[in-house]
């Protein structure tokens, strides 16, 4: 073996290298505060090895990039592991290097001769935060698409050669595949290879000028090896330790979520994303942005910090001086304490601000339910983005609250979730109670949309309340409960069906209210029949089974309806072509290809004709088309894809 | 480089740091190395998949004096994160060997999976890649052929009288066992 060894030696010189390294003299022995620089090279490191596998497995075009992330962290054995050490360790490394500049800066390792390192080290922070930034969009999710193109329209803002270095980074005007590229280019090659020569170079000086002994010194001088690589060693296991902390955290406090990194929703430049932020070391520059009003950006995004950096490059010089010095340890911890003081800022608005809540719980949502019909369906070749798009659970609320809730509800709100609202004046001698019920609004949800603290209202005074609706609620539309509800005398005319509609004393509504409503016994079990077989019409999905099991019942209700005992047919057609018919058609009443037709032209005479009321004919009028018309009657027909449980 | 000269501590208390910080190292640097070794290797945990049979063509189409056609493989296919219906995956040489009996053969050499051609003249499968050539029953027609077996067999099926239906499979290059890929 030492044979071996020294045969080695010979060719390589290794036990030179080794012994260069190890034996590092210390002056004063090894501290704590010298373990910075060594767990910064642990985490490039760790970059290194863990960017390498990931780079085997990643693709960069915005058909493949998110897709490619999404098998690396769902599919592949140990993937979520592999993408949260490297995501967590760059959050850390950014730590890291504020720490490491602070030791050098409190310490006066920037002195003469030291200034040139001093600038690397700078130019490696930037180097790095460079890599944070592009390695951000790389899994083209929506909250990096979003969050990177806030800094690449910065970037534009450079005065002169701002819009053409805008396009140099992101490939052409606008976001695409080359995007991505040279992302990609830069995260992988153009600065990892920067990284490495300032590093070599750094370490190089490092130990030309050796190590800045903090006086006085506690003990005797020492060699790098073992004490000071044991201090190293523990540090690097603390950085380790914190990241694994970080990467199991939705498991240790079982939060659910993604073990590792979070994926957001593939990256869609027609859905807006409100949730948007840069990663949480950026914060602190949204946060100062904020400061600046439009025309001033350029202070806040480029001047300012441009102008801290320069003064931090200049350092060194400053610091000649035993004032100088001061000056320079008293920036750097009120920049710091700037830093995190903004970085707070920004939490707490965000913690505070319900639309940013709801936005993030919508992104969550989006991320999970796109991950769900990857899983199921697999990725079509166009990309996961079209998942989304063709899912009527994701578009079906959106396309609804956009063109149908300003007269609909579904289940009381606008399908997203939030209730319409208007402004309403209180009129003299008018009460509390009063308004929360002719809004139909319970007193303590009113007092709660108004921040009522004394729980009284004064004459003149402008207050929120819940927009009345002016046409049905469509939750649960065709099925036999919501049938039921429009056949119920009490019910027909109320705000839930044609209560906000020119129906509400129509002949429908008339016949209901007095007809059925003096219904025998036995006349209201055979409308129980008919319901069942209206509803069956509509082949619904949550239907499927009570409809199977009610076949004889469902055949003897379409009897019922065509019956002129029960008057449907008087004005509505069933199953056979009625000219004279003046209401919607019965036949297929709420099926896929009904409401589909329905929708775009409700003033066909299959539906109401000249009597419709307000409703548009979203395909003639070529408000929305055949695509959404379809998302919407599948959402509204409860048809979508959904996991076996 | 010399060594600055530094008296040595005490011996044990050295050794105990040394493998401490040996130790540690090593535990430091095996969880992101263990992390990128899964990843590498996953690729051999990935299954071979068990393709069902697909329609190529139709009985009528291939001609009676047992000359071979080809015919493109469609079918679903997944690559990856990606699953796509109907798309070409491989092309199948078919020829009649009865009234109601095909013989079907990948188009891929057994060799070194270069795409065969049939040489109509010669009445033979010809590689272009290292020259291997292949009867027009599949077997090695000439000894001094590199590919170490004859073209690759597949299963067919003849459904509804007139539909031949192949199990499309690929198979390891390169040996004289036909193992599926």
């Amino acid at each position: 073996m030492h044979r071996l060894l020294n045969w080695l030696d010979r060719r390589t010189g290794f036990r030179r290298i080794i012994e260069y390294s190890l034996y590092e003299n210390i002056p004063g022995g090894a501290r704590w505060r010298y373990v910075w620089g060594s767990t910064l090279v642990f985490c490039l490191v760790i970059q290194v090895l863990t960017g390498l596998v990931l780079w085997m497995c990643y693709n960069p075009s915005s058909q493949t990039a998110w897709e490619s992330v999404y098998y690396i962290q769902n599919e592949m054995t140990g993937g979520w592991l592999l993408r949260g050490i490297h995501h967590f360790t760059a959050s850390v490394m950014n730590v890291l290097l504020v720490l490491h500049l602070m030791q050098v800066v409190i310490d006066g390792a920037y002195r003469a001769p030291r200034e040139i390192n001093f600038w690397f080290g700078l130019g490696l922070l930037q180097l790095v935060l460079a890599l944070s930034l592009t390695g951000y969009l790389l899994p083209w999710d929506q909250k990096g698409y979003w969050a990177t193109k806030v800094a690449t329209n910065i970037m534009g803002i450079v005065p002169a050669i701002g819009p053409a270095l805008q396009r140099l980074v992101i490939g052409g005007p606008d976001y695409g595949h080359h995007t991505l590229s040279r992302f990609f280019a830069l995260h992988a090659g153009v600065l990892p290879a920067c990284v490495l020569a300032l590093l070599v170079w750094h370490i190089f000086l490092f130990r030309r000028h050796g190590i800045t002994a903090k006086d006085p010194k506690r003990k005797p001088d020492e060699y790098f090896w073992p004490d000071q690589v044991l201090n190293d060693a523990v540090a690097c296991l603390a950085v380790l330790a914190t990241v694994m902390f970080l990467v199991l955290r939705p498991w240790l406090f079982s939060t659910g979520g993604d073990l590792g990194a979070e994926l957001a929703a593939p990256a869609d430049p027609s859905e807006t994303y409100s949730a948007a932020r840069p990663e949480w070391y950026f914060l602190f520059l949204f946060e100062f942005l904020k400061f600046f009003p439009g025309g001033t950006e350029i202070w806040g995004a480029i001047i300012i910090p441009g102008f801290t950096m320069f003064i931090i490059f200049l350092m060194p010089i400053i610091g000649r001086w035993k004032l100088g010095h001061r000056f320079n340890v008293g920036l750097s911890c009120s920049l710091l304490g700037g830093i995190l003081f903004l970085t707070f800022l920004a939490l707490t608005k965000d913690r505070r601000d319900p639309a940013y809540k709801t936005a993030v719980e919508e992104a969550r949502r989006s991320a999970e339910r796109v991950k769900t019909l990857a899983r199921a369906k697999g990725i079509p070749r166009e990309g996961a983005v079209t998942l989304l798009r063709n899912d009527p659970l994701t578009q079906g609320p959106k396309l609804f609250a956009k063109n149908c809730s300003s007269c609909h509800r579904y289940d009381r709100h606008d399908g997203t979730g939030n209730i319409p609202s208007t402004t309403h004046e209180v009129e003299r001698g008018q009460a509390l109670a009063d308004i929360a019920k002719r809004y139909q609004m319970t007193e303590e949800s009113f007092i709660k949309l108004n921040n009522l603290k004394a729980g009284q209202v004064i004459a003149g005074q402008k207050l929120r309340v819940h927009d009345l609706p002016s046409a049905s609620d469509l939750k649960g539309f065709a099925s036999r409960d919501w049938l039921a509800g429009l056949l119920d005398p009490s019910r027909i005319d109320g705000f839930h069906y044609f209560g906000g509609t020119k129906f509400k004393d129509g002949k429908m509504a008339r016949f209901v209210k007095k007809d059925v409503a003096g219904f025998s016994a036995e006349q209201k079990a055979q409308l129980q029949k008919l319901i069942a077989a209206l509803s069956a019409e509509a082949g619904l999905k949550s239907q499927q089974a009570t409809d199977q099991r009610d076949t004889a019942m469902i055949a003897e209700g379409k009897t019922l309806i065509a019956n002129e005992a029960m008057r449907c047919t008087e004005c509505h057609q069933f199953q056979k072509p009625d000219e004279d018919a003046t209401a919607p058609d019965l036949t297929g009443y709420g099926s896929r290809e009904w409401l589909v037709a329905f929708i775009s032209n409700p003033t066909h005479t299959r539906f109401f004709g000249k009597r419709n009321d307000r409703m548009p004919a979203f395909a003639e009028d070529k408000i929305l088309d055949n695509h959404a018309i379809s998302l919407l009657a599948d959402w509204l027909r409860g048809d979508w894809y959904e996991p076996d449980r | 480089m010399e060594r600055p000269e530094i008296p040595p501590g005490p011996k044990r208390r050295d050794f105990i740091k040394k493998s401490c910080a040996v130790l540690i190292g090593a535990v430091t640097g095996i969880v992101p190395a263990i992390s990128g070794l899964l990843v590498f290797l996953d690729p051999l945990r990935r299954k071979v998949r068990d393709n069902d049979a697909v329609l190529i063509a139709s009985l009528s189409s291939l001609p009676v004096d047992g000359v071979p056609r080809k015919f493109t493989v469609v079918a679903d296919h997944t690559d990856a994160w990606n699953r796509m219906p109907h798309v070409p995956i491989g092309a199948v040489y078919l020829r009649r060997i009865g009234e109601k009996q095909i013989q079907a053969f990948n188009v891929i050499c057994p060799h070194a999976g270069c795409f065969v051609d049939y040489d109509l003249s010669k009445k033979s499968y010809h590689c272009p890649c290292h020259l291997s050539s292949f009867a027009v029953d599949g077997k090695i027609a000439d000894p001094k052929s590199p590919s170490p077996r004859g073209l690759d067999e597949l299963e067919v099926e003849i459904r509804s009288d007139n539909e031949i239906w192949v199990k499309f499979q690929n198979f390891r290059a390169g040996g004289k066992e036909k193992i599926p890929v």
